[in-house]
């Protein structure tokens, strides 16, 4: 085969439809907020012709942590709270892998919430969704730290104790922060434009989705899904420009430039309405597998030099 | 020992310093222990190491042990403040520190009281004994050192004072930082050591430095030896057979990060933790230049996860951890279990349960690296009982781990991981590598869970291999890598792991990775002193490399094995 057909033949390779990324049929729960994200990302898989075997979908645990059984490419469930590390030693071993992180309020904001923190500061290029319905789902509702307080759960029956933990405020707060975004199940077009957003940012996009969970806290987001007004739209020239027909319902709408994190930070603190867009993006901040200087080729020759090398410090030659 | 005529063990040794010359006696041995100690800071450590080398070069057996406190700073002049060496040196090879010292050198007398107290001296032995603190300006020191000397000599060591602040002062402003290798000299004097190899060794260790410093470091080293000669009335010689072939002189945290180093391995996950650090600072300096990364993570979990993550890419991955960082990457390691993720694991023992004694050692975590995880988690577990096992352990580890999809655990410990022991220069050899990363389609309706009836191995797909694509998981899961809730598909499964550990130790038992050499028995410290180990007759107490191994589970597949 010549090289140009070769490059033919590729061209037509990855030109890939929904199906190609179409794993097992998902087992969440009738009207959850997953199965919103799994056509979004399938999407955008699509139509930014993500090669399947390239990419690695990486999860926890948790309902959220279900996606990669759903795509057809490469998976990695992992276990509680260490999908962040698994995705960042994938990254680190093959920087050519496109990873993306599915991952929970519970499994990111508590038992995970170390490598969570420590991910901001790596910087690594990975998307990373945090499916947050602020509550536990495959435990069969518990109270998370995202559950607003006063919510009622299996382990809070007379309501839960503490104010909500801010994932955008704290992801905010971390040094190396770029690229930080909401977006809502319910709205699936300004998802999908969010999720490209993150997918084409150069580091670790962090995407907080607001996910309904019907089955255990069916109301969380009722008074803003009816509510279009409750909802802020953020829009910017180099951020998402929300389309005609979204402005016609979601017409409170504020222009953010996604560079300036103080307002971000502004922004992020705001409940209700919820912001939605993206809130900060810094495409500067360097890539901890770029200053590692990751995926480079190493032949025998190098390791038997270094080892020659070092051997020679320690030896002792007979006389 | 009794031949020897003691010298009126204290005034007269310190009141000497002059060149006079002593009648000496000669006495040809065939091991000695010598333990050297000083606060930390003075250089004991590094007059230890000197010694072991140049006994090394000398072609004498060698074991080195450091005497670390554990505190940074341990307050001067403290019992527990010891910082130094104790090397053992040998006309034929020598495989651990020994019981008790023969000589032990003490820059003050609190630091030997450590000693002394601990044990670790033989009774009788030979002291040599810093002086400066008998004129002490603050008579309470004086007083200290006065109470230890004669205690000492009630107790029946022969204990020599020796006037190193007051030798070295001529020859440097601060005696404090050239003692040691006043001591050093007088050592070499007194194992009739070839004084060119320890000016060869002063040249190596000030390398870096100008001439002056190497200078003035010979200097303080000939007096030490003049001093000796002049004024002890012993001497010992113990006899050495030159090497033929090259050999390494390294202590096994370094065996171990070289190890890493040749294997091909290019991702190292750890998190600092003591005594395993040191095999990860070694590595941070030179894994560059062979094109690795060591990734110091946030904590020992992340550690394991990332050593996970990137194993499942296609090349196998090394955490390197002790007790406390062990227990916290069970969880992952049982993941990689499951998942039949291929990986390495160092555990560098220490004292346990919990903090425990950190710098100190113990083979406590025996049991554990062998039943840890939940549920049954089968791995393989190697144990290398020199330093140059240490090195080859993990090359060989890793092509275990590679070929049988497994979790390898490298048991070292605190006295290992700190010994030095010399042996034959490595020779690289290409198949210590790994090979490429298979990026190859996969053949239609090849399963990622192919479990072979036989031997329990499977293909591994990795991500970049068009037609793998597949979500491996912690779950039980069937051949597909599809959830299984059948108990009947968990059991295809755990029996494939059992079956893959068992390939792997008869591969190992054919194979016989390492030459097996005469070693001395060196038996487990810990708590759990029994070996675990069935089959092929093997000796229980022998510190050899060797697999051990889970017991057989499911019970149902047993009786194959036997």
């Amino acid at each position: 085969m010549s090289a140009a057909t070769l490059c033919l033949h590729h061209f037509a390779e990855e030109n890939y439809a929904l199906e190609d990324y179409q794993g097992g049929v998902p087992r969440w729960c009738k009207g959850c907020g997953d199965n919103a994200i799994l056509a979004a990302i399938q999407r955008l898989c699509r139509d930014e012709s993500l090669r399947p075997e390239k990419t690695v979908f990486v999860s926890g645990i948790g309902c959220s942590s279900r996606l990669p059984h759903y795509m057809r490419t490469y998976g990695f469930h992992g276990i509680h709270g260490r999908a962040l590390p698994i995705a960042e030693g994938i990254k680190l071993a093959r920087p050519d892998l496109h990873v993306f992180v599915n991952t929970g309020d519970g499994d990111c904001c508590s038992i995970g919430a170390a490598h969570w923190i420590h991910a901001i500061r790596y910087n690594m290029n990975m998307t990373v969704l945090l499916h947050d319905n602020h509550i536990y789902g495959l435990t069969k509702k518990q109270a998370s730290p995202t559950s607003p307080v006063g919510t009622r759960s299996n382990t809070t029956p007379r309501g839960s104790y503490l104010d909500a933990l801010s994932p955008l405020t704290v992801t905010l707060g971390v040094q190396n922060v770029s690229f930080v975004a909401q977006a809502v199940d319910w709205i699936p077009e300004s998802l999908f434009q969010i999720l490209t957003a993150a997918y084409r940012h150069r580091g670790f996009s962090f995407v907080r989705i607001l996910q309904r969970c019907p089955e255990f806290v069916g109301n969380m987001f009722e008074p803003w899904v009816h509510d279009p007004q409750r909802m802020l739209m953020l829009t910017h020239a180099d951020g998402i420009r929300v389309s005609p027909a979204l402005q016609k319902i979601y017409r409170n709408q504020l222009p953010h430039d996604p560079a300036d994190i103080n307002r971000a930070r502004e922004i992020a603190s705001s409940e209700d309405p919820i912001p939605v867009g993206i809130l900060y993006r810094n495409p500067e901040v360097p890539c901890y597998e770029d200053l590692r200087g990751a995926g480079k080729l190493r032949t025998a020759d190098q390791v038997r030099g270094a080892l020659d090398a070092e051997l020679d410090k320690f030896t002792v030659w007979p006389q | 020992m009794n031949a020897v005529t003691p010298l009126p063990a204290r005034a007269s040794a310190a009141r000497t310093g002059s060149t006079a010359t002593v009648a000496k006696h000669l006495q040809t041995l065939d091991q000695h222990v010598i333990e050297i100690m000083s606060d930390s800071g003075e250089g004991a450590q590094k007059c230890g190491q000197s010694f072991g080398s140049i006994a090394a070069r000398t072609g004498n057996g060698v074991w080195t042990v450091e005497i670390i406190p554990a505190e940074i700073q341990p307050p001067a002049r403290s019992v527990a403040g010891a910082s130094g060496n104790r090397i053992r040196i040998g006309s034929h090879q020598i495989t651990n520190g020994g019981d008790e010292a023969d000589i032990a050198v003490a820059f003050n007398e609190q630091v030997l009281l450590g000693r002394v107290n601990a044990g670790e001296l033989k009774a009788g032995c030979i002291v040599l004994l810093e002086n400066m603190w008998a004129e002490h300006e603050d008579a309470k020191i004086a007083g200290q050192y006065a109470e230890t000397r004669d205690r000492l000599v009630a107790e029946g060591y022969r204990v020599y004072e020796v006037p190193m602040e007051r030798e070295c002062r001529s020859l440097v402003p601060d005696p404090r930082k050239g003692k040691n290798m006043f001591v050093l000299g007088m050592l070499c004097n007194i194992y009739s050591l070839d004084m060119d190899l320890a000016r060869d060794q002063i040249a190596f260790i000030f390398g870096k430095k100008d001439a002056k410093v190497i200078s003035s470091n010979v200097a303080l080293l000939e007096a030490g030896w003049q001093w000796a000669e002049s004024n002890l009335d012993f001497k010992y010689r113990v006899p050495a057979v030159k090497a033929t072939v090259p050999q390494v002189v390294i202590n096994g945290n370094t065996a171990v990060a070289l190890g890493v180093l040749a294997s091909g391995m290019d991702i190292c996950a750890m998190y600092p933790i003591t005594p395993a650090t040191s095999a990860s600072h070694y590595l941070s300096d030179v894994f560059e230049r062979a094109g690795g990364i060591v990734h110091q993570a946030e904590d020992e979990i992340a550690a394991c996860a990332f050593a996970i993550g990137a194993s499942y890419t296609g090349r196998v991955a090394v955490t390197i951890t002790s007790g406390p960082g062990y227990s916290l990457k069970q969880e992952g390691l049982g993941l990689a279990v499951m998942a039949e993720i291929p990986l390495v694991v160092v555990n560098v023992q220490r004292g346990g349960p919990s903090t425990g004694q950190p710098t100190k050692v113990e083979q406590g975590d025996l049991l554990t690296v062998m039943f840890g995880s939940h549920g049954d988690a089968p791995k393989v577990v190697m144990a290398p009982g020199t330093i140059e096992d240490c090195f080859y352990s993990m090359i060989t580890a890793r092509r275990l781990a590679e070929t049988f999809n497994m979790v390898v655990v490298v048991l070292s410990d605190a006295s290992l991981a700190t010994a030095q022991q010399p042996f034959p220069r490595p020779q690289f050899s290409t198949e210590w590598l790994a090979p490429p990363v298979d990026q190859n389609p996969v053949p239609d309706g090849a399963k990622p869970y192919d479990w072979d009836p036989v031997t329990g191995l499977s293909r591994r797909f990795v991500p970049g291999q068009p037609n793998g694509m597949h979500t491996l998981t912690g779950l039980a899961h069937d051949r597909n890598s599809r959830v299984a809730y059948d108990p009947e598909i968990n059991e295809q499964g755990m029996r494939a792991q059992h079956e893959a550990r068992h390939a792997a130790e008869d591969s190992h038992a054919a194979a016989s990775v390492r030459r097996p050499r005469g070693r001395t028995a060196r038996g487990w410290l810990g708590r759990h002193q029994g070996r675990h180990r069935r089959g092929r007759g093997a000796t229980a107490r022998r510190r050899s490399p060797r697999l051990l191994h889970a017991p057989d589970v499911p019970a149902t597949d047993a009786a194959r094995h036997r």
